[in-house]
């Protein structure tokens, strides 16, 4: 991985009961993530993904780029805008900002239908 | 509105997950990783781990029980209602493992107001049974109108 360098894209469209599974892995049992009725009832187009959901996506692009390894992510800081929603594919992307010996650092982040909902991403890698 | 930052620097209890190998196959299913060590103990023993590990974005499994009671803290005054999740940050250290006994510290960071918005950041810090640190975690969570 080199400065520049852009990571394997990983697209993936989660399903309309997705965020019913990662509230129950998660424990996030936020009505605004599994109620449709309830979502619009606070303003928000339909129920939304966990945004924590789509950081695991972006956290699993960056590791698969780095060889796979868990240990190979080192760490990974977000910023949450917009909203997802199930349905839709996700794109996550990113760019290798700075390549020192075994420390990789990656722009990243993640947009679904044309919009980012993942912003100002950084990850750091330790490929192995 | 000022936001009121008393709670700032305030500290809770130290919440203990026990880490199984279920949960971390559920986990891993919802969000989609494939990789077999997280389903596989040989594989995982394989790639040297002592057991299945967690895949890193289970930090918020195990943080969950240390976080939550922060966010609902009294003192710390959240409104829910106006409140959206707004950045998140991992360090992670040790791998987390079936069988570890994960124990979670939170503290309230900083309270702050910045256009109109009230900015609340909470830390979390999980060891495992032998005290070394698994992860380190920085929510910031936006609240509308302070």
């Amino acid at each position: 991985m080199n400065e520049g360098d852009s990571i394997p894209e990983l697209k993936v469209t989660p399903d309309k009961y997705l965020p019913h599974r990662y509230a129950g892995a998660s424990g996030d049992f936020n009505p605004i993530h599994l109620d449709p009725e309830f979502a619009k009832q606070v303003g928000l187009p339909g129920n939304i993904l966990h945004g924590l959901y789509s950081m695991a996506q972006v956290a699993r692009a960056n590791t698969a780029a780095a060889g796979g390894d868990p240990r190979s992510l080192r760490r990974l800081k977000v910023q949450f805008r917009g909203m997802g929603v199930p349905e839709q594919e996700i794109t996550v992307s990113g760019t290798v900002k700075e390549a020192t010996g075994a420390r990789v650092v990656v722009d990243t982040g993640a947009e679904q239908a044309g919009k980012r909902i993942i912003r100002n991403g950084e990850a750091e890698l330790e490929p192995r | 509105m000022p936001v009121d930052d008393a709670a700032k620097g305030k500290t809770f209890p130290a919440h203990e997950y026990e880490v199984g190998r279920e949960k971390i196959r559920e986990f891993a299913n919802a969000v989609g990783e494939d990789n077999p060590v997280y389903f596989d103990r040989e594989a995982a023993k394989a790639a040297g781990f002592r057991d299945v590990p967690a895949p890193p974005m289970f930090a918020v499994v195990y943080c969950a029980g240390a976080i939550g009671p922060a966010l609902l803290d009294p003192e710390v005054g959240i409104n829910f209602m106006a409140m959206v999740h707004g950045g998140q940050e991992f360090v992670w250290g040790e791998p987390v493992c079936s069988g570890d006994t994960i124990s979670t510290t939170a503290e309230v960071k900083d309270i702050s107001e910045k256009g109109g918005m009230g900015f609340y950041v909470f830390e979390s810090v999980s060891t495992n049974q032998a005290g070394e640190q698994v992860a380190r975690g920085t929510w910031t969570n936006i609240v509308r109108g302070g």
